[in-house]
């Protein structure tokens, strides 16, 4: 028994070594299965989230490795645009965060709600109508600051393709015609055997 | 279980009580075995192991400039996709322009035997070389790299000038699962060139008027939306 106990202590060390926690995501989303196996990049990547009813939110991770801030960079970017202003221990902290969709003003009380619930609570979805196209400057410095990030969408399966549509559109102003749509994965084996007999 | 032994201590000379004959003290470990099962479940758990996955489409410029005139396409091979609603997608082959009869709508579904059965029938040649290409390599038959194999994939797709050209439309109604799930089909069926493009009015009509029972025979009156 002891050659177990050591393996659990082994496999218990390698865990708390290597583990790190999957960022909360916005809203509860239920992808689509489709039959593709590739897979998609761990960094460099902007996500678009739209759940059920419609609601987008954004999320950009800071890259390759902690040396390059750019969600900072990028929500600096856009204070400057709206003309507004965040202390430095406000840039820290949304740096640390993940994904978030709402009108800018309410950006700062997000990101100094301590209790995720309560910030979870604040996630009324991104602005991206033609008067208030947040959505589109958040996508655009984005690719300033980062010009490898490479755009996924994770759209919920009973989605609006109004939406959807809206949100390409949104990004092929931007210049980006290649997507990655977020799926679940599911196997479909389809081979000649499969072909209808002629008719 | 693993157990920790105490040493008997001997008795000192001199020492007033007499200690009596010890049992050897044992440590149960199996609570603390029952903890690292259970830490090691905890940490399997919330770590970010499963990536997930994608599938990758690509849409042609967006020119808002000029209307560019659409390129002339067989009007035997294009096979027009419309889908609307859940779960509902509809079909018609060739184009519907005035003058011309009408093209027959017909209904399907996501079915093994539905859309998939038509593609697979219309794309039945090319289809047919792409699947046996795949089953040589997983044979054994042909070994290339899986760079290869997506090259040749793609060289035969390009190649090919029988299969039908899919034209992928949605209207309002439509769901995004709709989209992703005839994507797929897409890519199942080995579809050698498609798109997604906007939904034309007269298929919007086209649509109403099936679904109403009673479907269009002939180019309907466009009225022309005024944008203000």
């Amino acid at each position: 028994m002891t050659p177990m106990v050591d393996l659990f202590a082994l496999l218990l060390t390698f865990f708390m070594l290597t583990t790190s926690f999957r960022p909360q995501e916005a809203a509860v989303i239920d992808s689509p299965s489709s039959i593709s196996e590739k897979q998609a990049p761990d960094f460099n990547l902007m996500t678009i989230f739209i759940d059920k009813e419609g609601k987008v939110f954004f999320n950009i991770d800071n890259g390759m490795d902690t040396s390059t801030h750019y969600r900072t960079e990028i929500l600096k970017k856009m204070a400057e645009r709206y003309s507004m202003t965040f202390t430095d221990k406000e840039y820290d902290l949304f740096g640390r965060l993940s994904s978030f969709g709402m009108p800018l003003k309410d950006l700062r009380e997000w990101i100094n709600t301590k209790d995720s619930k309560d910030r979870d609570k604040l996630q009324v979805g991104m602005p991206m109508d033609s008067t208030d196209n947040q959505l589109g400057y958040w996508i655009l410095y984005s690719r300033i600051v980062n010009p490898q990030a490479e755009v996924a969408i994770k759209g919920d399966a009973d989605a609006h393709y109004t939406v959807v549509k809206k949100v390409m559109d949104l990004l092929q102003d931007n210049k980006v015609n290649k997507f990655n749509l977020i799926t679940n994965m599911q196997k479909e084996e389809v081979g000649i055997k499969d072909l209808p007999p002629e008719q | 279980m693993a157990q920790i032994q105490t040493e008997e201590k001997a008795v000192k000379k001199g020492s007033k009580k007499k200690r009596a004959k010890k049992h050897p003290t044992e440590i149960d470990m199996t609570p603390m075995v029952d903890l690292m099962c259970l830490l090691i479940t905890f940490f399997m758990l919330t770590t970010a192991f499963s990536k997930p996955k994608v599938m990758v489409i690509t849409m042609p410029e967006k020119d808002n400039k000029e209307q560019k005139e659409q390129p002339k396409i067989s009007e035997v091979r294009t096979l027009n996709i419309l889908l609307s609603g859940k779960d509902e997608v509809f079909y018609y082959t060739g184009q519907a322009a005035p003058g011309k009869p009408m093209p027959r709508i017909v209904q399907s579904d996501f079915s093994k035997d539905g859309i998939r059965k038509m593609l697979l029938d219309r794309n039945r040649e090319l289809f047919k070389k792409i699947a046996e290409y795949r089953d040589k390599r997983l044979t054994g038959q042909i070994v290339v790299a899986d760079s290869t194999f997506d090259e040749t994939i793609k060289e035969m797709k390009k190649e090919d000038q029988k299969g039908p050209i899919v034209l992928i439309k949605a209207d309002t109604a439509a769901r995004y699962k709709d989209i992703v799930n005839i994507i797929d089909e897409m890519a199942i069926c080995n579809i050698a060139s498609y798109a997604v493009v906007d939904i034309a009015q007269v298929e919007e009509m086209m649509l109403n008027a099936y679904k109403a029972g009673a479907p269009l025979t002939e180019f309907p009156r466009i009225v022309v939306k005024v944008q203000q």
